[in-house]
């Protein structure tokens, strides 16, 4: 092809196609302005999935009660091979580490108690397991939903009178956030089980009683509160974050990897920053 | 149908729009169609013809109530639409929608499907709606593929599962778009025969006839079973009148739309 008229043609489309805006100052607005728009949505529809559950939470119980379950299955009973391979890694990696530090330190190994309850109850168990729920359940919702909305089939629920927020998003959100505080209990016992079992093969000289008896005295009950809270709470963000994307936006199908990929990162923000908001708590209390 | 409903009267509108705007299912907000002024009867059968593009599919999502009208009043047995409320919600489903390729859920079955509308509506259990389902399935000739996840489907048995479904709630009006779209011979007149029973109250129906709206892109297959006609031409909605007038109209699009096909003749 003959290019001497349109020498620069090939580069100037580079350029048109370019994503990035003229000025890091109009980037980073454009992004504010996107993240905004994003928030608000994603707060309406979880308003809207509250209302659903607070108003319809036993109607249909034939078709809804069945796919809590399901989700439940998904989100849990099922990821529970992979949660006993990262809990036991996560238990072996932290104790590890600890009995080493504190050895080099010359600290007490009776601290490993302590430790394991501000590292794994508190920060890594509820955080790590969500974000490996996400990782697994979450993407398939935003595709499950996203593949749904461009075949019509949102508009097929609809046509049949059937509520697709009450159909298919409550019992995600109910079933991943009992899911997700389930699989934390597990992650979290799991690893402190395989957390002794690391100690007691670096020769610490650490009695299971006292182990035990020291993570019981370092636990409170307003632990065990916080943690329902939050690891319900990540599940029930991640459900709401990722069935938004699949579910409140037309989409074609060649947009459902571009949401996935979307929701996930928008997922670990606001998990990071839910935490974030419970580290205070602690704090404060 | 619901026991404290009744049936809707012979004279009744069912269906009626007055100065409607139909915006585009895709894009809301972008008008498809002005100034629609339809009536229809509890009982008739009617066609509605356009060519591709014309915003017949549009027009029933408007009509099923999955759109609001950008404009003007549309009553459905006299409420106004789109129904929402949930306690308006036995009206709205007096009112089945087919669509054009079934949108069937692909996750679920071809009885599971059918069994849906029922568990989600009537509470029923899996063993109740299985006889309800297994019923419809014979009527529509899918007993073969019930188990058959629905995803794997061709495109005619889809559409024939996505009418089976609509059909599972008893509408009294069922609206159909393009049904006869993509089918081989011997499913498009599988379509003609089974709509003039659903028009007839035939089957399981026992006698109580539907009423009926259907959209397609031909004349011709319909010029003999529907009662009334209708077409969709240049963003307005043309009502034709009856059968009888259809041969001799003097609308172009309407000749064209009866002509025949490749050959010319």
């Amino acid at each position: 092809m003959d290019s001497g008229n349109v020498p620069d043609a090939p580069r100037l489309r580079l350029r048109l196609r370019a994503p990035l805006p003229g000025s890091f100052s109009n980037y980073a607005g454009h992004r504010l302005v996107l993240f905004l728009a994003t928030a608000q949505g994603v707060g309406a529809f979880a308003l809207i999935t509250l209302g659903v559950i607070l108003t319809k939470l036993r109607a249909a119980p034939e078709v809804t009660f069945p796919a809590i379950r399901r989700e439940l299955a998904r989100s849990g009973l099922r990821m529970l091979p992979l949660f006993l391979f990262m809990s036991a890694a996560a238990g072996l990696v932290v104790i590890g580490q600890a009995v080493l530090w504190l050895t080099r330190v010359g600290a007490n190994t009776l601290l490993l108690g302590p430790i394991m309850v501000y590292v794994v109850v508190r920060e890594v168990g509820p955080l790590l397991t969500a974000l490996l729920v996400l990782s697994r359940s979450g993407t398939a919702n935003v595709i499950e939903l996203g593949t749904a909305r461009a075949l019509g089939e949102i508009e097929a629920l609809e046509a049949l009178g059937i509520d697709p927020v009450h159909y298919l998003v409550m019992p995600r959100v109910i079933g991943m956030a009992l899911g997700v505080m389930c699989l934390t209990v597990y992650f979290i016992i799991v690893t402190l089980t395989f957390g002794y079992l690391c100690a007691f093969l670096n020769n610490v000289p650490l009695q299971p009683s006292d182990y035990f008896g020291r993570l019981a005295a370092s636990l409170t009950g307003l632990d065990f509160v916080i943690l329902a809270v939050k690891s319900a709470g990540f599940g029930a963000l991640i459900a709401v974050i990722t069935c938004y994307h699949g579910l409140a936006q037309r989409l074609q199908l060649d947009e459902v990897s571009r949401a996935t990929v979307r929701a996930v990162g928008q997922c670990i923000v606001a998990c990071v920053l839910l935490d974030a908001v419970f580290i205070f708590i602690y704090l404060a209390i | 149908m619901s026991a404290d409903i009744p049936a809707a009267d012979a004279n009744e509108p069912v269906i009626e729009m007055t100065g409607v705007t139909v915006g585009c299912l895709q894009e809301p907000g972008v008008t498809v169609l002005e100034d629609v002024n339809w009536r229809v009867v509890a009982g008739e059968y009617w066609l509605v013809a356009g060519m591709h593009g014309s915003g017949k599919s549009d027009f029933m999502a408007m009509a099923g109530g999955l759109t609001p009208p950008l404009a003007g009043s549309y009553r459905l047995f006299g409420q106004a639409m789109p129904i929402y409320e949930q306690a308006l919600l036995k009206e709205r489903l007096r009112l089945g929608l087919v669509f054009d390729g079934g949108h069937l859920f692909h996750h679920l079955s071809v009885a599971e499907n059918l069994a849906l509308p029922l568990q989600y509506h009537r509470d029923a259990s899996r063993p109740a709606a299985a006889e309800s389902v297994a019923a419809m399935l014979e009527w529509t000739g899918l007993t073969t593929w019930a188990d058959t996840n629905s995803g794997t489907l061709g495109r005619d048995w889809q559409k024939r599962v996505g009418l089976a479904r609509a059909l599972m709630l008893e509408p009294e009006v069922l609206l159909l778009d393009n049904p006869l779209s993509g089918l081989d011979l011997r499913h498009a007149l599988w379509w003609l025969d089974f709509m003039d029973q659903l028009s007839a109250g035939g089957g399981l129906l026992k006698g109580r006839r539907m009423t009926l709206v259907a959209t397609g892109e031909d004349l011709r297959p319909w010029q003999s079973r529907a009662g009334s006609f209708a077409l969709l031409k240049e963003g307005r909605l043309l009502t034709l009148g009856k059968r009888s007038v259809l041969a001799g109209h003097s609308e172009p699009l309407v000749r064209e739309l009866l002509a025949a096909g490749f050959g010319g003749d």
